[in-house]
């Protein structure tokens, strides 16, 4: 469906797509203390994808890609409400979260927070929604 | 999280293997097996509870859930869930193991038939030990969903999915009244916990009393199958038998039942609740009863019979409601065994009709049929079966040595005790406790003896040509000839059973009598006026039903225009015209005027609502003041939109557009606020590239030619909304109902350890919002995706035909 004539977007696209990856990652890790956080994080994933099917084709990136997005928003959502679930077992409210300090090889004294496991429901599931939205739409010519 | 809340959800865990179980062992061993674990566990388990229970004991296990709203997970266990619970658990194990027999292993959908009944069992068990109302209501719902799915578990069957549709608008009917009716009793009590509700005083002078138990009453009633909501209960019957044995006879039907018992002290003592559960269901006894007999299919005769008998359970605990009338003493005695009979006949009703179900199933499995003309003669071929269907039918008929017979009596007692009092107004309509009574028994006595006779004897005039008839496997017999020993072990040591298991039920039920109720089930009390009645029917019954062929005609003379079925088949289908005209009316098709509604009722409704209560409060003198780059902003933004409205192309539109979402963003930066502007960039730039791909689907955008009023009326609709949505934003800034909460969030990295207070309220403080925004978002992504593949399948199929 593309014309061969986009030699600069695909150019560029490779090498930002992998910045812009690098970008969500560390967004959605840095979340807890400065901004960022899984929504955004995820939605900055979502966009390097979407570069990706701007660039080349839908079919050229699914095959590459060859994730159904559906699952991964409803496994979003599954980690996000056992989570929740989890507090349970631990005789706190649901959806309680917590935190501690540990002493790690690498990292030294390091934050570890249950908060992130739910906010990973939340990255599946905003990138597994916005690119069935996109595919959807994308694809139906 | 305690041992028993664990195994209320164990059914519910245990569901999620079982498609794996029957995807990888199904070919060797049947997946049934494996699921007859959990209710047989379940139910060694729950039997451990019995000494704490019958030494008048509760047990208590707390979870919190939402503790912030109140709503916890606590399990009250007494005499009366720890009943129901054996009673769910054990015909549970039975209904597994004779399933397994029963589904074919190479035929059926099995993992989707095991997940609905493990998910039912487990719904059930919730219902039963909830002491929150509202987590009581979910785990109702839940067992409607699951009947619902497992009726329609042959789906492929016209009339499968018409009995599931009916029970399903039937009890969520129901269930939707009762929710209400929680509602305001939740309003009045001030309380969600049932056992607050239960010790409660002076609920019954607010006005919401009466309607709250009415709505309450109306659920009750749905799920129980009383007259005139009995009509799901005979369409249930498409369900596979195991279901209809466990489900629709044993368990679920029950839940009224449970319910209405639950909540005999709140409600018991008013005339009111007296008449209403009491003459209900001594109608839904008659109506039941006369209709069965007029059944050929010997489930449907059950399904009637145990509408009937569901019926008697009721009119019993309506009766002994009154002994909440006198407080304590003799007086109140008198009317606490009806309650007490109420809950024998219940565990006697799920021993012999759950042995009956079975019957007729393997009945139905060996000859091939369910038409009792086209029956006859299995005597000599299935004498095991036989032997079950005697006992099972006697019990049904209340004859001895069976267990039908003890509680038979007592519900004789309870309705010559009834017709003697004075109380509300029973002087007047309380000689008809017995007469109804007594007709609806002999009518019980003459489908009895059709069930058995008909189907067993006579000479034998079926035709199956594709293989001999012969008894049913050891395994298929195994779970009725247990609850068949049950009937006649009732009979024979029925003290026992009230010991351990009846008191302490019936001392939850009435808990200001308890520690005074004893009672002693004997089976002859010398010749009075129950024996006498018991005589009489078999009497009558046994003449009648020798000349059935004389009146049988009479049934004939009812029309089918005034049944309840025909109304509700009338109803459901003007309900579908008059709902199909309203909405053509207003769905056109065009995106732009479902808009206007949208956008007309916000000005309508935000309007109306800030000028009622005068919400427009204008007023900022702590503001700060705008300085260059906010102005500039601002006129870029102005600039950007209006550009849209002028744009002759759509993409002009669409960057148009985009440019103004990433002006705000840098109005976000202005304010500090980098975690808003961060999600504003990247939602635009999603957004834009998603309105570029649309846009390819849309056509050439052409200057409109419209007439003016239309033009009108989009422009007073659009600056309205604007003007509405400016004055909200200016005055929500000026309007303080309370202080702020945000100091609360200052203490993230305390309470969290995050230094990010916006992603800590995401995650942490407000988790719940979190979850279930993730939760629409992705709905809204696959109503997307299924309305586009929808479409294009459609379009597919159509080129296809061409």
């Amino acid at each position: 469906m593309k014309e061969p004539n986009d030699i600069i977007i695909r150019s560029v696209a490779k090498v930002a797509v992998v910045i812009i990856f690098t970008f969500a990652i560390n967004l959605f890790i840095s979340g807890h203390h400065y901004p960022g956080g899984g929504f955004i994080g995820g939605l900055a994933f979502a966009s390097a994808v979407i570069l990706l099917f701007l660039t080349f084709d839908i079919e050229t990136v699914r095959k590459n890609i060859p994730l159904d997005f559906k699952v991964v928003a409803a496994i979003g959502v599954l980690i996000a409400v056992l989570t929740g679930v989890g507090s349970l077992l631990f005789d706190v409210p649901f959806l309680s979260q917590s935190f501690g300090y540990f002493n790690l090889p690498v990292f030294g004294k390091t934050e570890l927070a249950t908060a992130v496991l739910f906010d990973i429901g939340v990255a599946l599931a905003v990138i597994g929604t916005a690119l069935t939205i996109i595919m959807s739409i994308g694809d139906d010519r | 999280m305690s041992w028993l809340h664990l195994l209320i959800l164990a059914p519910f865990i245990f569901a999620i293997f079982v498609p794996f179980i029957y995807k990888k062992l199904n070919q060797r061993i049947h997946t049934g097996w494996f699921v007859l674990f959990i209710p047989l566990f379940l139910f060694i388990y729950l039997l451990t509870f019995i000494p704490k229970t019958s030494s008048g004991n509760t047990h208590i296990a707390t979870l919190p859930w939402l503790p912030a709203y109140d709503i916890n997970f606590t399990i009250y266990m007494d005499g009366l869930s720890l009943l129901f619970a054996l009673i769910i658990a054990g015909i549970g194990a039975l209904v597994v193991l004779y399933s397994i027999y029963y589904m074919s292993k190479h035929r059926e959908a099995l993992h989707n038939f095991y997940v609905y009944l493990l998910m039912f069992m487990g719904a059930m068990l919730g219902l039963v030990f909830s002491d929150n109302i509202f987590v009581l209501y979910v785990f109702w719902e839940l067992t409607s969903v699951s009947s619902f799915l497992l009726i329609a578990y042959w789906y492929q069957r016209e009339k499968s999915r018409y009995g599931a549709q009916k029970s399903m608008l039937i009890t969520i009917f129901g269930g939707l009244a009762m929710l209400a009716g929680f509602i305001m009793l939740s309003m009045i009590a001030d309380t969600y916990s049932v056992r607050t509700l239960i010790s409660a005083e002076t609920l019954n002078t607010n006005t919401l009393f009466i309607p709250a138990m009415i709505l309450i009453l109306i659920g009750a009633f749905t799920k129980s199958a009383q007259f005139p909501f009995s009509i799901w209960l005979p369409d249930a019957m498409e369900a596979p038998t195991p279901i209809s044995a466990y489900l629709h006879s044993a368990t679920m039907v029950k839940a009224g039942i449970y319910l209405v018992a639950r909540l005999t002290p709140v409600f018991g003592g008013e005339a009111v609740w007296f008449w209403l559960v009491s003459g209900i269901g001594l109608i839904t006894l008659l109506y039941g009863s006369v209709n069965a007999v007029r059944q050929t299919d010997p489930k449907a005769l059950l399904a009637y019979s145990t509408i009937s008998q569901l019926g008697l359970i009721m009119s019993l605990l309506g009766m002994g409601s009154g002994a909440l009338y006198f407080g304590y003493g003799d007086e109140s005695f008198v009317y606490a065994v009806a309650i007490f009979a109420a809950i024998f006949h219940l565990l006697n009703h799920a021993t012999f009709k759950g042995s009956l179900f079975m019957v007729v199933g393997i009945i139905d499995h060996e000859t091939g049929t369910r038409d009792i003309r086209k029956l006859g003669g299995l005597m000599h071929l299935m004498p095991i079966t036989f032997t079950i269907t005697v006992i099972g039918g006697f019990a049904m008929a209340g004859l001895p040595p069976f267990n039908g017979f003890l509680s038979k009596e007592m519900f004789f007692t309870a309705v010559l005790n009834t017709a003697e009092k004075s109380i509300f107004n029973l002087d007047t309509l309380g000689f008809l406790f017995p007469i109804i009574a007594w007709v609806a028994s002999v009518f019980t006595f003459i489908y009895s003896m059709i069930l058995v006779f008909k189907t067993f004897r006579r000479k034998q005039n079926f035709v199956r040509v594709d293989k001999e008839v012969h008894e049913a496997p050891i395994g298929m017999l195994l779970s009725p000839i247990i609850l068949g020993i049950l009937v006649v072990a009732l009979f024979f040591f029925p003290n026992v059973a009230s010991k351990y298991l009846l008191t302490p039920a019936w001392e939850s039920v009435l808990p200001t009598l308890a520690g005074d109720l004893s009672v002693k089930i004997s089976p002859w009390h010398g010749f009075n006026a129950e024996l006498m009645m018991t005589i009489g029917v078999v009497v009558l019954g046994t003449v009648m039903y020798r000349f059935l062929k004389k009146w049988y005609g009479l049934y004939d003379y009812y029309p089918d225009s005034l049944t309840i079925n025909h109304f509700y088949n009338l109803g459901l289908q003007s309900l579908e015209t008059i709902s199909e005209k309203t909405t053509n009316r207003y769905m056109t098709g065009f995106i732009r005027d479902y808009l206007v509604y949208i956008f007309a009722f916000i000005i309508v409704v935000v309007g109306g609502a800030l000028w009622k209560y005068g919400g427009v409060t204008i007023d900022h003198p702590t503001d700060a003041d705008v300085n260059i780059y906010e102005a500039g902003i601002i006129v870029a933004m102005v600039i950007s939109a209006v550009t849209v409205l002028f744009s002759n192309s759509r993409i002009t539109s669409v960057i148009a557009v985009g440019a103004l979402g990433f002006l705000v963003s840098f109005l976000f930066v202005l304010f500090r606020a980098p975690d808003l502007a961060l999600t504003q960039l990247v939602v635009e730039t999603v957004t834009t590239v998603l309105f570029l791909l649309c846009f390819y689907h849309l056509p050439e955008l052409r200057k409109e030619m419209s007439r003016i009023p239309f033009k009108i009326t989009n422009a007073l609709i659009s600056i309205g909304v604007g003007a509405i949505v400016t004055i909200v934003a200016l005055s929500a800034n000026g309007t303080r109902l309370f202080d702020s909460i945000s100091t609360y969030y200052e203490d993230s990295y305390k309470l969290a350890g995050a230094q990010n207070i916006v992603n800590a309220i995401l995650v942490d403080f407000r988790g719940v919002d979190t979850m279930l925004e993730i939760l629409v978002l992705t709905m809204a992504g696959l109503g997307v995706y299924t309305l586009i593949k929808l479409k294009s399948e459609r379009r597919g199929k159509d080129e296809g035909a061409e």
